[in-house]
């Protein structure tokens, strides 16, 4: 099941999908960074998990809802007020598909 | 004269009402100390000078026009910089969000500011909480007020510096592996991980949303107390908060009888291979207790190595999907220089995220990624489940358990920055608490050239009993008033 011990192909592809440019010297030091702390996660081969369900919630809270109701929020001048670039109100963002 | 910054919470919000000093000599006080000590400690990351005597002159105008004071009247307060706070620089310890002014303020640090609550500034922390030694900080690390050379603990290691180092009486942090409870251990002062879900996680930046516990640190378990009184409790902007009632803490301080009580001691955070001298000390603790009237008993618990494995699968798992909404586009950090979004979000992320961030993260990612998704994230889920289960069952028997926080005590700045597996193994005996979601409250039991600390966990939304067991610690003993020789 776990298989361990990065290589450079697939950290790259990780890399990719995390949306993260790495330098090569990065590269270099999380292969092998990454390869330990992926071995030290073999241990829990030897827990015994069958029939066993996941959690992933500790305190058993289920379906937590509200009044679907407008409260009190900011404008759209304050929810912009920390971007990068805006025109017109809106968020401008970079070019998505190239020309 | 009395020196005013060894006053803790209680005794400042008690002065200021009975008129013994006035709000501005108690900031004064400690605005001083933190000019002349923050340059070589690095606790705090930015210093409100200006909010603060603002602040202390409308508490004082308070006190002449005889109107109600909060229940943290002047009391000076430092919040780790991943919570949010209005209009206040807020940069999570990375250079990702360096002059962030965020609209609005952290849940948990609104309820104190309410209660008259005074900041003085924001701390230090490894970037968005990930590490354990604040060297992970975009911003360089914290020193150890006990020793300069080595690490305050982290993440939450500017907080626990500062109230050491008697720079305020308490300060807020988060424990989502150990965060609170270590750099309280290794800085020799009382920190909370309250039961998840006790405290709003709304405005605080996220780290691992299903184990994220905001909570307080102070030199006194009765300041954790009253703290924890006022921040506790729902709050619609956090589904997770959960509907238990909130006791008034401080009220029961004195409630849990010490005689018959079970303390269960768990062998495997005995382990010969942590260091004697905190072995020794944790033991000291336990035996305090029993000289007291409790039970003590040895017991098992999951082994803490499996522990390690699983938080640091399923953190980095939650680390990923939180992190992977970063874009730099609606706050934080850009790159300008760019041909499309793919590249501008490589760039971007690649340009700012220190090193730990992006270690979490491909961990996370890889975690998650098809054909290994049921390997690690699954498997490791199902031992979660375990896990809770094992202590639950001990929690029916017992009513708290006692164990060391850290295996050793503070180390040299820069000793393991080279090695994460090294780093993520001071975590081993707090990380199965975070895994289970119970309550622990750390405090001193020793100063042995540097501070050790034990924990005591307790059953789900118990914190009543942990503050009274460390209160009545703490009213006969005296490691926690013991003052860094600064």
């Amino acid at each position: 099941m776990l298989k361990s011990s990065l290589d450079l192909k697939t950290l790259r592809h990780v890399a990719r999908l995390a949306r993260l440019s790495l330098t090569p010297q990065e590269e270099k030091l999380f292969l092998s960074q990454l390869s330990s702390v992926l071995d030290y996660f073999e241990i829990l081969k030897k827990v015994n998990t069958d029939k066993v369900n996941p959690t992933y919630q500790v305190t058993d809270l289920e379906n937590v809802f509200r009044f679907d109701q407008p409260q009190p929020s900011l404008n759209s001048k304050q929810a912009l007020s920390t971007a990068n670039s805006t025109r017109s109100g809106y968020l401008k963002v970079p070019k998505i598909f190239k020309k | 004269m009395t020196d005013l910054t060894h006053l803790s919470a209680l005794e400042i919000a008690k002065a200021i009402t009975q008129k013994k000093y006035s709000a501005l000599e108690i900031t004064q006080a400690f605005l001083a100390r933190v000019k002349k000590l923050n340059p070589n400690l690095n606790a705090f990351l930015k210093i409100t000078e200006k909010e603060a005597l603002t602040k202390a002159k409308q508490i004082d105008q308070k006190v002449k026009s005889g109107k109600k004071l909060g229940r943290l009247a002047a009391v000076p307060l430092a919040v780790k910089d991943i919570y949010l706070t209005e209009g206040i620089e807020t940069t999570a310890g990375s250079k990702v969000l360096k002059g962030y002014l965020p609209q609005y303020s952290s849940t948990v640090y609104q309820r104190l500011m309410d209660e008259d609550a005074i900041l003085f500034g924001k701390t230090n922390t490894d970037c968005f909480a990930f590490g354990v030694s604040t060297e992970n900080s975009g911003f360089g690390p914290t020193h150890n007020p006990w020793d300069q050379n080595r690490v305050p603990g982290g993440s939450s290691g500017g907080s626990a510096a500062a109230v050491a180092a008697n720079l305020v009486p308490v300060a807020l942090g988060t424990d989502t592996g150990g965060s609170i409870r270590q750099p309280a251990s290794l800085c020799g002062i009382s920190g909370l991980k309250p039961t998840y879900g006790r405290n709003s996680r709304y405005g605080i930046t996220a780290m691992a949303s299903s184990f994220d516990c905001p909570g307080p640190f102070a030199r006194t378990v009765a300041d954790l107390a009253l703290l924890t009184s006022i921040s506790a409790g729902q709050d619609p902007n956090d589904s997770t908060t959960s509907p238990v009632s909130v006791p008034n803490y401080p009220d029961l301080l004195q409630k849990t009888n010490l005689k018959g009580l079970k303390i269960g001691l768990p062998k495997e955070f005995f382990d010969p291979s942590a260091d004697k001298k905190v072995l020794q000390s944790v033991q000291d603790a336990a035996h305090w207790f029993k000289s007291h009237g409790a039970i003590l008993k040895e017991v098992s618990v999951p082994d803490p190595c499996l522990a390690v494995a699983i938080y640091y699968i399923l953190v980095p798992c939650e680390i990923s999907a939180n992190m992977a909404r970063y874009d730099g586009l609606r706050f934080g950090q850009t790159k300008k220089d760019h041909q499309d979004l793919l590249s501008y979000y490589l760039e971007t992320r690649g340009a700012f995220m220190e090193p730990e961030m992006k270690r979490r993260i491909m961990i996370g990612t890889y975690a998650l990624s098809a054909g290994y998704f049921d390997a690690y994230y699954i498997k490791a889920s199902k031992a979660r489940t375990l896990f809770k289960q094992d202590y639950q069952k001990l929690l029916k028997e017992f009513d708290v358990l006692l164990a060391p926080v850290s295996p050793i005590t503070a180390w040299k700045i820069g000793e393991k920055v080279n090695d994460p597996l090294k780093m993520y193994l001071m975590d081993i005996y707090t990380n199965s608490v975070n895994i289970t979601g119970l309550p622990s409250l750390a405090l001193p039991c020793q100063f042995d050239d540097l501070p050790i600390g034990f924990q005591l966990i307790g059953n789900y939304f118990e914190e009543a009993k942990l503050f009274s067991l460390g209160h009545q610690y703490q009213q006969e003993t005296d490691y926690h008033l013991k003052t860094a020789p600064l």
